[in-house]
């Protein structure tokens, strides 16, 4: 394999991640907290007074403790930055969260692999939210056209009394590849999960999406929202499941499929259990074709109708 | 600029369109006067291509070539467009968006002076999804300012009145003779008489034909004393 040079490498990320639309001078700012990891080397890493990321790199990847200490109010979005350029290899992100009572922080992920002919990309979190804290994450992935990857991001995370713990994963540049997506939520009392998962898969994409909360603590509200939109061959199975265990907890599953042409397939297996009188768990889930009037609307302004196909997939991913 | 000859449409066994006949010239507004039900979606249908329509007989001839088999972009790429009944809603699609991408062919730092046309305050809106939390109203104005971005050949309006207030009313026909006097021929669809005032020729459509055509004033007086009092909405032509 060949090797890159640390400041190649690190060269070669900023340049990658300009291509998928970030902004180049957030990874050059010293006062943003960041963290930079390509392949197992970690080639940037910033904290800031109140949050620690401790590394440690590892023979396929790097392990990550993240802390953000408790009443600590991070005022701007911490950028974690992962990703591989060659086009074969393996990396395996194993990630601690430790977000303190009182505390608040958004962090901003972007996965980045262009180039992957046979890659692997894991993560495993253990992520713990104490009380009243809150934490959004938000996972954005950009892979190259060839789809030779397979994505899997594991997480439990425990949301303690009060706290809120938000996360959005965004596939949608790039092919998919294979992607295993599981995670599992556990909120105490008054505790908030929100989890929303945004996938366009094509050619042969393999995708399967694991939303699992459990709301353990009086009060606690759930909500686990998914959009896919499937073309081509690319087939996806979404299991959203809510389990209301305490009185006066409320759930919520939402599952919307699109799928495009013929030969794409869908599942949708909402799951909602309650054994509490108190609480309420809903689920909506609808698997459709893309709607006729809305492709003809823009067909209408003069687009070919890939292009409108776009266009709708692009809005139904943003909201 | 467009002519349908003898024109036809089955559906499900019905005759929807009857052996109709329409030539709008270029630079015309041409006024449709039709009850409910006569078949003027249908026909704005059939000259767009939407809603998979295809003629079971007759020609649909713009700029003299037949257009009946081509798709709905290619026909929008020759500078036909449609104005919707009931325009789709798109979620996650902003004003702003939609009326960049009409606009595509020129114009697009015009987008804000087409929204002002038809009465709408371009800050308050450029950044709404033109999705469900938009009002019928509001939609069928956004509707409008997309056309006027095209700057078509032809623009097919279909009931471009209908729930609009009469406050916005004026504005959204001065915006169809506005797009006029720049060029645009315009095939305006309405059941309103009050409509067909700004056109430069009526037809008017009864049960998917065409039974009278003139200039507006004689023949919006004559759809009054005719059709409006007529009981024989969908039957044979009288
Ligand atoms: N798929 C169909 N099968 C049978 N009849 C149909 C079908 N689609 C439309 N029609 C009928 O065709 C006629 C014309 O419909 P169209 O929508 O064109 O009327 P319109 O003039 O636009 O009416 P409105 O003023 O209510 O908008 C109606 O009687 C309608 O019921
Ligand atoms: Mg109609």
């Amino acid at each position: 394999m060949i090797r890159y040079s640390v400041e190649e490498e690190y060269k070669g990320m900023i340049s990658a991640y300009e291509k998928a639309g970030g902004d180049k001078s957030v990874l050059e700012s010293k006062d943003i907290a960041k963290l930079v990891v390509h392949e197992n080397k970690v080639l940037a890493n910033d904290s800031i007074k109140g949050l620690k990321i401790d590394t440690e790199e590892t023979e396929n990847g790097v392990r990550v403790n993240f802390t953000v200490e408790k009443g600590t109010k991070v005022p701007r979005p911490v950028h974690l930055c992962f990703g591989l350029l060659p086009k074969e290899g393996l990396q395996e992100i194993i990630m601690k969260v430790d977000a303190q009572d009182d505390s608040e922080v958004s962090v901003v992920a972007h996965c980045i692999f262009p180039n992957a002919v046979k890659v692997i990309h894991k993560m495993d979190a253990d992520i713990n939210i104490g009380n009243n804290a809150k934490f959004d994450y938000k996972e954005t992935h950009y892979h190259g056209e060839d789809g030779g990857i397979e994505v899997i991001p594991k997480a439990k995370v425990n949301v303690g009394k009060g706290g809120v713990w938000q996360s959005t994963f965004s596939l949608s540049q790039g092919l998919v590849g294979r992607l295993d997506y599981d995670v599992e939520v556990f909120c105490q009392e008054k505790a908030v999960a929100e989890l929303v998962v945004k996938v366009y898969g094509r050619g042969s994409d393999d995708i399967k999406i694991l939303e699992k909360i459990h709301l353990d603590g009086r009060g606690a509200r759930g909500m686990a929202k998914s959009r896919l939109v499937l073309s081509d061959k690319a087939r996806a199975e979404v299991r959203g499941e809510t389990y209301g265990n305490a009185p006066y907890a409320r759930g919520h599953v939402d599952c919307m499929e699109l799928v495009n042409g013929t030969e794409a397939v869908a599942r949708a297996i909402p799951i909602v259990e309650v054994t509490d009188d108190t609480a309420k768990v809903t689920h909506e889930a609808a698997i459709g074709s893309i709607d006729r009037k809305q492709l003809e609307t823009l067909m209408a302004r003069g687009l070919d109708e890939n292009e409108a196909v776009d266009v709708i997939v692009k809005g139904i991913l943003k909201s | 600029m467009l002519v349908v000859e003898n024109l036809q449409l089955k559906l499900n066994g019905n005759s929807i369109i009857n052996g109709l006949d329409l030539h709008v010239g270029k630079g015309e507004i041409h006024g449709i006067l039709g009850e409910n039900g006569t078949g003027k979606t249908t026909l704005a249908n059939l000259i767009m291509g939407t809603n998979s329509y295809r003629p079971t007989g007759g020609r649909i001839i713009f700029e003299g070539e037949d257009i009946a088999g081509l798709s709905v972009s290619e026909r929008a790429k020759k500078g036909i467009t449609l104005a919707w009944q009931e325009p789709a809603r798109v979620e996650g699609l902003t004003v702003k968006d939609y009326l960049s991408l009409s606009a595509k062919n020129g114009g697009a730092d015009q987008i804000e002076r087409y929204l002002l046309m038809v009465g709408m305050e371009p800050k308050q809106y450029m950044d709404r999804d033109i999705d469900a939390t938009l009002s019928g109203g509001e939609r069928k104005r956004i509707e409008m300012a997309s056309v006027l971005a095209m700057r078509p050949k032809l623009a097919i309006l279909d009931e471009p009145d209908s729930g609009i207030d009469i406050v916005a009313l004026p504005l959204l026909l001065n915006g169809i003779m506005e797009m006029n006097r720049q060029g645009s021929s315009v095939l305006l669809i309405t059941h309103s008489e009050k409509v067909t005032e700004i056109a430069h020729r009526v037809s008017v459509l009864c049960a998917g034909k065409i039974i009278n055509s003139g200039a507006p004033l004689e023949t919006n007086q004559w759809f009054k004393n005719n059709c409006l009092t007529c009981p024989h909405i969908n039957e044979p032509a009288h």
